[in-house]
């Protein structure tokens, strides 16, 4: 029988959905009979007691868990975040419950074995709860004891070759999306540059000296896969500057019915045959394409990445082949001043390792902008609405561009700088003088 | 600056201010050190590895405090 009733917890398993719920019951379950014999290093019923405490806040309609603390391991200032419940006494299971973030390999490829061993370490020192994966892509391991912490990062670090993910004021564990390794849309190698920064950022990852989170992702193209331009701090999205390559014979193919579209996604229902003038040409957002001749044709300078008629026809459009890389700054969640997208500051780079324009000419002096101008709990993009565009491109030392424009100008003032001006602002008070009496 | 003279202003300081408040924003230790803050970086890190300073974070921002001191970590049983 359980340990706690948890009849509001219950209540949600009748929900169409799988419940989490079910999840924790079921590992409660699992640490009882012990059918692996491990040696449970924290209380054995921790998952029983975590039931107990939720149903306890569904009952009191607040929370019982006490937000951070001081707990970490050595020289690190992120990675484990501290919870701690307010019931000890009633819950003592659940007296520490802290969170561990795992930086997950890039574009979260893993084998199952790794996958198994990170499993036992977690069965063996914490609750055996997971979440795969927290919403920055690091592997969240919930709920341990503190003294379990430096076992758990050493048996990480040393036998599995693995590091922790970063929280609080820190860069976060960069996030990619699985890139050149399995897609044919990347535009540049998605996992070698989020590995090389994560490398070459282990400081930021690791001590916290910014003035709120900052978060890296990085999408191959504009499909935008780990939704880089709305979720971080500065976004890498893959682009090209030639034009779409077209294989005339596979349009005719997609034309003919001989290719399913969409890569035969949509193939679970009878939609009919396919149209490129309805599904394709007409639903274009700058109407870029047209059919000549029984050719289709597309006037590149007009096209803004959509990717709908790659995704549609993948085999008879492609990505360009001079890539690269758009960067685009500031995008948040709702926390402290309203969501915000994300806004472009630098329309192409070329990504070639060592990647040092990327990391001096973009992220660096934008660090240093922030680190010193920004007010404690501001993120990037408040930063950019506080101080503007215009210092950003200051900052960045890049000219201003029309891509960069979002929407029509809202501020009716326009402040000149001295060397902006023909002649200056300087006067000469005696030439003044001479014309204006005090 | 010095980091024997940097241990001594900031400990000064954060304890001046412990009766008020005992964690701090990375920021308010650059300004007590007086210096940029990415060579204010490497003295705080210093400070926490010789565990004069601990880092407190509440997993989406992180503060720092003299070690051991705040309610928190006797509240905790972590002292």
């Amino acid at each position: 029988m359980a340990k706690h009733e948890t009849p509001m917890l219950d209540q949600l398993e009748s929900g169409p959905w799988p419940s989490f719920v079910s999840d924790l019951k079921q590992q409660a379950e699992v640490r009882a009979k012990n059918e692996a014999n491990i040696e449970f290093q924290i209380p054995q019923d921790v998952v029983e007691d975590l039931l107990g405490v939720l149903e306890l806040s569904y009952k009191h309609g607040r929370t019982h868990w006490k937000h951070g603390g001081i707990v970490g391991v050595f020289g690190y200032g992120g990675g484990v975040i501290g919870r701690y419940c307010d019931q000890p006494e009633q819950f003592p299971g659940v007296a520490h419950f802290h969170t561990l973030r795992v930086n997950q390999p890039s574009g979260k490829f893993y084998t199952t074995k790794y996958l198994r061993e990170l499993c036992d370490l977690w069965d063996l020192r914490g609750s055996g709860l997971t979440n795969m994966h927290g919403s920055t892509g690091d592997i969240v391991f919930l709920g341990t004891t503190t003294p379990q912490l430096e076992e758990i990062f050493y048996e990480l670090t040393h036998k599995y070759n693995q590091d922790l993910g970063g929280s609080g004021s820190n860069l976060r564990t960069p996030s990619d999306c699985i890139g050149q390794a399995r897609c044919e849309f990347a535009c540049y190698d998605t996992h070698d540059l989020c590995y090389n920064l994560t490398e070459e950022y282990q400081d930021e990852l690791h001590r916290p000296a910014f003035p709120y989170k900052f978060k890296f992702k990085f999408d191959g193209c504009p499909n935008c896969c780990v939704a880089s331009i709305a979720r971080s701090d500065l976004s890498f999205i893959g682009t090209w500057r030639d034009n779409i390559k077209i294989d005339a014979e596979a349009v005719a193919a997609y034309i003919g019915g001989e290719i399913p579209p969409n890569g035969g996604a949509h193939s679970g229902r009878d939609w009919g045959p396919f149209d490129i003038q309805k599904e394709v040409i007409d639903l274009c957002p700058t109407h870029c394409m047209w059919m000549e001749d029984g050719k289709l044709m597309i006037n590149n300078k007009e096209c803004n990445r959509c990717m709908h008629c790659i995704n549609v026809m993948p085999r008879a459009l492609h990505i360009g082949d001079d890539r690269g890389v758009t960067i685009l700054a500031g995008a948040k969640a709702p926390i402290l001043d309203g969501a915000q997208m994300a806004t472009l500051i630098i329309p192409f780079m070329k990504v070639e390792p060592p990647y040092t324009d990327i990391k001096e000419k973009v992220i660096e002096p934008i660090w240093d902008w922030w680190m010193e101008e920004g007010k404690n709990r501001e993120r990037l993009g408040e930063l950019m609405k506080r101080q503007g565009l215009q210092k950003l491109i200051e900052v960045l030392g890049v000219n201003p561009d029309p891509r960069m424009v979002q929407e029509p100008r809202s501020n009716p003032y326009i402040f000149w700088k001295e060397d902006e001006v023909p002649g200056g602002f300087k006067r000469d008070i005696n030439e003044f003088r001479k014309y204006h009496q005090r | 600056m010095d980091y024997e003279e940097a241990k001594v202003k900031v400990t000064e300081e954060l304890t001046k201010k412990l009766k008020t408040k005992s964690k701090f924003y990375f920021n308010d230790l650059a300004k007590i050190l007086g210096e940029k803050p990415r060579a204010a970086k490497k003295i705080v890190n210093q400070l926490v590895q010789d565990g004069v300073l601990e880092y407190w974070s509440s997993g989406s921002t992180s503060m720092y405090g003299l070690a051991g001191t705040g309610k928190q970590a006797h509240a905790e049983h972590e002292d």
